[in-house]
């Protein structure tokens, strides 16, 4: 019986797929960006040059919105590519979709999910922001959820014009049995053909929190100390409280019976070296310089979070969550 | 009467200026505009008193003479190198220290066989300049022995500064304020200096609330550890601070915003260096103290 209704759905959804598409464009997949800022002009702008697949990006930003239907979305960097993905700041224009990839900053999940979920009643909305929770809101407003994690970083130069920073992989697999690993796939296979190489697993908490532990044990000491990455990790009483916040974090993990894919001590350790990432500022210094809300809430205060409901103390991570909400306080003093 | 200030910052100049009016007082300081100014000025006090004291003002000891009573006012960071100027000189003084934090004494008394005062002070104001002082809070300063000295010495001193116009109390053992102080401020200063907030109502609720109790719960496992009864309960001088209804900027955070050197390491350091003697965990104050002093490093980058 479900079977039957799965099929049922399938024939109607590929049926759907031919009538808006039309015959002899070539196109199967239609991936729509929820969020087209740094993360997600790098999927929206590489995906854009598959035949096959038919790109919308969504933002708030009317600017960049213009600026790409204008001129295309430009990376350049670590590649320069230019894609012309459809861009819209307005929810009502967006199409019934196959996929969704929400890159907004987390504060900004639940308004922006909410305001396209209409797109995806049939659809799957994968996510590859950072922190935790972001899975929990998209499933509050779509039905079927693709949790993920991506490492390639960049920044909004000017509208319409992003800096591609590193390549990095994508890692996602389904949130829960509502979504089935071809699913996962389907989108993998897409992103990697498009240049931003991608795994799907049956299990993406592994990958999610051990960026979530790395991010959440480097970004707020840079914050706070006004450091660059290297020079946070070259001083020992920094550093030994950076592995105090991943330890918690992986108490936190193991607790929940995740495993972790590579130690986060690893990468940060990686990261320190000068040809790698010693002089970069995390991006919660710059937020903090530029005095944008943080993403505190869904790091150190996600890993909180998931340690009450686990039973597992994270006096650190709290401290450090407190902290940053304090310095958010005082821009309000 | 003769009284030495070593030291002519904020809490230096009201020192010296209150103690003008009822002895013979001298301040030391380090620069020969500053010792200008102030010979040929005096020293102006304004806010919670208000009048210009005489004081004799000079950069080398051998100056001034000797004395009766010296009073190092000076920032801790400054310490070492005031108390190698004062060596040899005031054979006939008792010497008081007046930093935040622990150690100040052990410091001075390296220089010298003084008999030793210590004292802590609530007082607090702020600099216009290096010939006017604004008197803000007129809270007491608590004396106590430290060598060579008793109860009695310390209630002579805090006489002597009542008849000056500040406010003073002399006790036979200081450390229980000392303690009670230290705690306070290594919690509020650190704080402070991380977030940019002023000591206002968020160290006493919410998510920050809770990290400023669990800094003082370190510090007060610490006190009992060392077999220090505190005064005060710092949680409660906190809560009080917090609602004076206007705003405070403590030092350290003055501090890190003129990117200047901070009092972490006499503060906090100190509070760090007690805990590792008696073995009390602190991992809350030591995950400040690390990240003040990365701070400092940042600064100018």
């Amino acid at each position: 019986m479900d079977v039957d209704r799965c099929q049922a759905r399938d024939v109607l959804r590929s049926a759907a797929s031919l009538e808006r598409q039309g015959p002899g464009t070539g196109v199967t997949i239609r991936i729509c960006i929820v969020g087209c800022g740094a993360v997600g002009s790098l999927f929206a702008a590489n995906l854009a040059r598959l035949d096959d697949v038919e790109v919308w990006a969504y933002d708030a930003s009317r600017e960049h919105v213009d600026a790409i239907n204008a001129h295309g979305l430009r990376l350049s960097g670590a590649d320069d590519v230019v894609g012309h993905p459809r861009a819209t700041a307005d929810p009502q224009d967006l199409p019934e979709c196959d996929f969704g990839i929400v890159a907004t900053k987390s504060m900004h999940t639940d308004a922006a999910i909410g305001a396209t979920a209409h797109a995806f009643a049939n659809g799957c909305v994968a996510t590859v922001q950072n922190g935790l929770g972001n899975e929990d809101v998209i499933a509050q407003h779509v039905e079927r959820v693709i949790r993920g994690t991506t490492f390639p970083a960049g920044k909004l130069l000017a509208p319409g014009h992003v800096q591609w920073d590193v390549k990095g992989d994508t890692t996602i697999g389904p949130y829960d049995s509502r979504v089935g690993m071809q699913e996962a796939e389907r989108l993998a296979e897409a992103c990697t053909r498009a240049g931003m190489p991608t795994h799907a697993v049956a299990d993406a908490r592994g990958p999610q929190w051990r960026k979530v532990i790395f991010n959440a044990s480097t970004n707020p000491i840079g914050a706070l100390t006004g450091l660059t990455h290297g020079r946070v990790c070259e001083r020992p009483d920094l550093r030994a409280l950076v592995s105090g916040l991943v330890d918690e974090g992986k108490a936190v993990a193991d607790a929940q019976g995740i495993e972790l894919d590579a130690d986060p001590e690893d990468l940060i350790d990686h990261a320190a070296k000068r040809e790698v990432a010693y002089d970069h500022k995390a991006s919660m210094l710059q937020d903090v310089e530029a005095r944008r809300q943080t993403e505190i809430d869904y790091l150190n205060g996600g890993i909180v979070r998931a340690g009450d409901e686990h039973g597992v103390v994270t006096p650190l991570n709290r401290a450090i969550w407190a902290l940053i909400k304090g310095v958010e306080d005082s821009w309000a003093t | 009467m003769k009284v030495v200030v070593a030291g002519a910052g904020t809490i230096g100049s009201l020192f010296a200026a209150h103690l003008a009016r009822v002895a013979d007082a001298s301040v030391l300081v380090r620069r020969e505009e500053h010792a200008r100014a102030l010979n040929d000025a005096g020293l102006r006090v304004s806010g919670h008193s208000d009048f210009t004291a005489r004081v004799d003002a000079a950069t080398d000891p051998a100056e001034l003479g000797d004395a009766e009573l010296v009073i190092v006012a000076c920032k801790g960071g400054d310490l070492e190198t005031v108390a190698t100027g004062l060596a040899g000189s005031f054979p006939g003084a008792t010497v008081m220290t007046t930093q935040n934090g622990l150690g100040a004494e052990e410091i001075v008394g390296a220089h010298g066989d003084w008999p030793l005062l210590s004292a802590v002070t609530f007082m607090s104001g702020t600099r216009h300049g290096d010939a006017h002082v604004e008197y803000v809070l007129d809270t007491a300063t608590w004396i106590g022995p430290y060598r060579d000295t008793t109860g009695d010495d310390a209630r002579r001193v805090a006489e002597l500064l009542v008849s000056a116009g500040l406010k003073a109390e002399g006790f036979d053992d200081l450390r229980p304020a000392q303690w009670s102080k230290l705690i306070f401020n290594a919690t509020v200063n650190a704080t402070a200096a991380l977030t940019g907030l002023p000591h206002d109502v968020h160290f006493a609720e919410g998510e920050l609330g809770r990290l400023v109790h669990g800094l003082v719960d370190e510090g007060k496992a610490v006190a009992a550890a060392a077999g220090v009864e505190l005064g005060e309960d710092p949680w409660e001088m906190n809560v009080l601070a917090t609602k004076r209804g206007h705003r405070h900027y403590p030092s350290m955070l003055e501090d890190v915003r003129s990117t200047r050197p901070t009092e972490i390491e006499l503060i906090t350091g100190s509070l760090l260096r007690e805990a590792k003697k008696h073995e009390v965990p602190v991992p809350l104050h030591a995950a400040l103290y690390a990240l003040v002093r990365g701070k400092e490093a940042s600064y100018g980058c």
